[in-house]
């Protein structure tokens, strides 16, 4: 197909905590295609950042292995210079934390400015300056020309995010990642910010990765959704698929867990908590732990990812037997970490 | 940004204004007064109680306090040496000098060490590198100024030679030839120099922990995300911010000189306020210590609002405001 | 005279200027609110970050000085000075919203559960420590756990452990400032649905200040929306999500994602039809300086921020 844009194949970012290295992403295999939003969801801790600081490789010490391929070049083996020319240009990314994400000693507009300064040393400053208007105005701040000679603290963190947005889209990236875009911001402003995030898309013709907790922005957002836990990916489908025929138990517990119109009263609670990094399972089943009522014996000895339905991935055998507990203990006992 | 300079202003005059006063009373608590020193014994004592009132030395303290600032600060009258017998001012006026120039190279000197070596630490912390230079900083922190300098004089100075060993200049030079300047100059060297590696680890240490925090800021990963080169985000973003409170240090290194000088000038016999400081104090000649005492405190009241002013200059954060 | 009664408190933080940093004016954080709740009865208070909402609910407990107005508890004037004697501050506690910077890192949890236990009671060592093991047990802590220090625990267990401080007590009322923001989805059911649970068991009032519609909506019985300072509406939960009538209220409801992808489409209309409304018709919901009028009552329930006739 030549609609893919990124090809990740099993894809391994390990941390060092002493002397031992301990996979936070594992063995990850997915692809992004051209004008698709792809939503990576998980809990903190089930390694959907570490694996969008894998693609853009930002991590500073950490081991990848495998291969993530986009426009011919491995990623992953890919020399340091080659790597700044795709950043910031062929790919870009969108940080959670607008506030700190900005320099705060560096106008709005010498931001903005070296973004494309970096990818084209032959514009004049003029030049640039007109772009960085155009780029404000795109993603509507209302005075883009009084903007530019704003620091980020004078600006709000809706203002601020526009901001990155407008470094990030400032080269026409092919591929934009979105690491919790929308979280640190309040309800109205979130809903303004997805907007804009989506006519982006279909503007520019670029793939989205888009990493987040929220079922919600997932629902509005995301064309395929990718389900996270414990640095593994545990089920892929389309937005409709997820949602309405979940599989892996993980997955159905997360919507379960939401307040939301389905259900009133008690709301669904997954028992003990996301392993550490140093702890997590590294054999079978790494949600069995938190299902203690299901029998050992649905699950595969290695869990691999089953297609059960053209474009539908989850892993391991026990979503054919999962099913919620009756009446779940009303708090859970889980107090020894 | 103005307004938090003019305000900065106002807050510094009272701040002033008050250690006037200590000064001054500090001198009232003195023993003797300006007559004392004067005084013929066989002067009958009924006029020099007339004396004593006629120059005012009888008033409450507040009056006297109130002639005295005037004169101060409208004809820079600081009284008199009875050492020197000459006017306070004058003495101080050529130590001054000197002190202001040794106190020009120590900084120099002080930046030129701080910088690299704080940069170099903080970039490549927790290397070989990094802990050679904590290690330095630790071990400046824990030399006394004093003897350090004694043995750089006993080293430099006396066993090889490469310095002279007291003074501010040769003698039998005229002032404004060339060899004049480089005379001054090498005998700036020592001094500043040893004063300088003493004071500079808290800068280094100061720079070396901005630069790791710097490190670590989201926006360092923005940049990385734009394309922007290791060397880049390096220069333009890590060091950048961290130099900007080195910058807001600046005002307080100028107080930290004033202790240092008293000692290197001592040490060195270098004619400098310091040195006149400490001479004053052992020969009682209290019109000379009062005088010394203001004026360094207002050199250091003058350092805080350096400070906050460049801070004020270099972040817009505050600049706005 | 109702459980707890809030009669249009004011909350104003001085802004310091000029050259001599006087006063120059006020921010006006709380303007003027009131509402009250019932024993047993969950308020939700609701609005976008500067609302006021924190404050409000700060203002109630002591922690924020009160510019005008009166609170009164079980009939007792909270800001009447000779209250202050009085041990109704034992009756109110808070639960914060992150639970990993209010609790204090240096402190076992026996120390961290045990704090207003010390101040109220006089306990012994054993009592105390019986006590503590009690109240872990209530919220779903093992009671050897007693001994640990903060970090040793998850983010929801450690939320735990704020709301068993918070109940040590026996409190009437507890206020609930965003107290499952800071965790992720799983836990934050945990936590709500054990907030449920002790309400139940303890005949506890909660005052929940929330910026997630859909959370309130979940928890609450009566609702509160605050805007700069000020009530824009106040019902019912079914109210005000069925049947919002302010259009910043409406704004935040258009807002809420739609955890269903089907709805996609019509959440972008009705979203568009919201902001287009809001554009039209935003003058006769604010006065010239961008604020909410007075609330206004359209049934025994539901009250709006509207102009006065004419």
């Amino acid at each position: 197909m030549d609609n893919k844009l990124l090809e990740i194949k099993n894809l391994k970012t390990s941390f060092r905590i002493k002397d031992d290295y301990y996979a936070a992403v594992d063995d990850v295999t997915l692809t992004v295609n051209k004008n698709e939003v792809l939503a990576i969801v998980g809990e903190s801790g089930s390694g959907k950042s570490a694996l969008a600081f894998s693609i853009m490789r930002l991590h500073n010490r950490a081991k990848i292995e495998g291969e993530v391929l986009f426009k011919e070049n491995n990623i992953v083996e890919l020399s340091p210079s080659k790597m700044n020319k795709l950043r910031g240009n062929d790919m870009a990314m969108i940080f959670q934390d607008p506030l700190t994400a900005l320099n705060p000693l560096m106008t709005i507009e010498d931001q903005i400015g070296e973004a494309l300064f970096l990818h084209n040393k032959k514009m004049s400053p003029k030049e640039r300056r007109n772009k960085v208007i155009d780029l404000l105005n795109q993603v509507g701040i209302p005075r883009p020309d009084y903007t530019c000679d704003q620091f980020p603290h004078e600006l709000s963190g809706g203002m601020r995010q526009r901001v990155m947005i407008a470094i990030a889209i400032s080269n026409n990236p092919e591929l934009l990642i979105a690491d919790e875009p929308t979280t640190a911001l309040d309800v109205t402003i979130q809903a303004q910010i997805l907007d804009l995030i989506r006519d982006l898309k279909e503007n520019m013709n670029a793939g989205i990765v888009l990493i987040t907790h929220d079922l919600g922005v997932v629902a509005e957002m995301a064309d395929r959704v990718a389900v996270m836990y414990a640095g593994e990916i545990v089920e892929i489908a389309d937005v409709h698929t997820l949602f309405e025929n979940p599989r892996h138990p993980y997955t159905r517990s997360l919507l379960n867990s939401v307040p939301s119109d389905g259900h009133e009263g008690k709301l669904h609670v997954i028992q003990g908590i996301v392993p550490s990094l140093k702890h997590l399972p590294r054999q079978g089943c790494r949600f069995s732990a938190r299902m203690p009522w299901m029998d050992e014996s649905v699950h595969e000895e290695n869990p691999v990812l089953h297609e059960i339905a053209p474009g539908h991935h989850v892993r391991c055998t026990c979503h054919e037997h999962f099913y919620f507990p009756k009446e779940s203990k009303e708090v859970q006992n889980d107090g020894i970490s | 940004m103005w307004k938090f300079i003019v305000r900065r202003l106002l807050i510094a005059l009272p701040q002033i204004l008050l250690l006037s006063v200590l000064v001054f009373l500090m001198a009232q608590m003195m023993p003797g007064d300006a007559l004392s020193g004067l005084i013929d014994p066989n002067i009958d004592p009924a006029a020099i109680e007339a004396q004593r009132e006629r120059l005012g030395l009888n008033d409450p303290w507040h009056i006297q306090y109130v002639d005295w600032i005037t004169g101060v600060v409208t004809e820079g009258d600081l009284g008199r040496s009875f050492r020197y017998k000459m006017d306070v001012t004058e003495i101080i006026g050529q130590r001054l000098t000197n002190t202001f120039w040794l106190s020009l190279v120590t900084l120099i000197f002080t930046y030129l060490i701080a910088i690299p070596l704080g940069i170099t630490s903080g970039r490549y912390n927790d290397t070989f590198r990094d802990q050679m230079i904590t290690g330095y900083t630790y071990v400046g922190f824990a030399t006394p100024l004093f003897i350090f300098a004694l043995v750089a004089l006993w080293i430099l100075g006396f066993q090889f030679g490469w310095f002279p060993t007291g003074g501010s200049v040769s003698p039998g030079l005229t002032p404004g030839t060339f060899e004049y300047f480089l005379s001054r100059l090498h005998h700036l060297i020592l001094p500043a120099l040893s004063m300088a590696l003493i004071t500079t680890v808290n800068t280094v240490q100061y720079l070396r922990s901005e630069i790791i925090d710097t490190k670590q800021k989201d926006f360092i990963i923005t940049a990385r995300a734009k394309g922007a080169s290791e060397s880049r985000v390096y220069n333009r973003h890590i060091l950048r911010n961290s130099l900007l409170p080195i910058a807001a240090f600046f005002g307080f290194e100028i107080t930290g000189l004033i202790g240092g000088t008293i000692f290197v000038e001592t040490i060195y016999s270098y004619p400098g306020m310091g040195q006149l400081f400490v001479e004053s104090i052992n020969l009682r000649d209290y019109s000379v210590v009062t005088a010394v005492v203001l004026l360094l405190g207002i050199a250091s009241i003058l350092g805080a609002l350096l400070s906050d002013i460049i801070l004020s200059l270099v972040d817009p954060r505050i600049r706005i405001k | 005279m109702g459980f707890l009664d809030v009669e249009d408190l004011k909350v104003h933080f001085p802004i310091r200027g000029g050259l001599l940093n006087r006063k120059i004016d006020a921010v006006r954080a709380v303007d003027g609110v009131s509402f009250s709740i019932e024993q047993g009865k969950t308020y939700g208070l609701v609005g976008e970050s500067g609302s006021g909402k924190t404050t409000t609910g700060r203002a109630v407990i002591g922690l924020n000085n009160i510019t005008a107005g009166k609170v009164f508890f079980e009939g007792n004037d909270l800001t009447d000075k000779k209250n202050k004697m009085l041990d109704v501050r034992k009756d109110i506690q808070m639960i914060f919203q992150d639970p990993y910077s209010s609790l204090n890192p240096k402190k076992r949890v026996i120390d961290i559960v045990a704090e207003p236990l010390r101040n109220y009671e006089r306990l012994t060592k054993k009592e105390e420590r019986y006590k503590v093991a009690e109240l872990l047990e209530k919220v779903g802590l093992s009671p050897e756990s007693i001994l640990k220090y903060p970090h040793e625990f998850s983010g929801g267990q450690r939320q735990r452990i704020g709301i068993a401080r918070a109940i040590a007590l026996k409190p009437k009322l507890i206020i609930a400032d965003e107290p499952v923001s800071a965790l992720d989805v799983s836990v934050q059911a945990q936590v709500l649905n054990f907030m449920k649970d002790i309400q139940k068991e303890l005949n506890l009032t909660y005052l929940f200040i929330s910026h997630d519609l859909g959370i309130v909506k979940h928890m609450c019985d009566e609702i509160g929306i605050m805007y700069k300072g000020r009530y824009v509406e106040e019902g019912k939960t079914g109210d005000i999500f069925t049947n919002p009538q302010h259009i910043y209220t409406k704004r935040l409801v258009a807002a809420i994602p739609d955890i269903d992808p089907k709805n996609r489409e019509k959440q972008k209309q009705f979203r568009e039809e919201v902001q287009r409304e809001y554009e039209e018709s935003y003058e006769s919901y604010f006065n010239e300086e961008g604020l909410a009028y007075g609330l206004k009552k359209i049934s025994d329930t539901h009250a709006v921020a509207l102009p006065e006739k004419g």
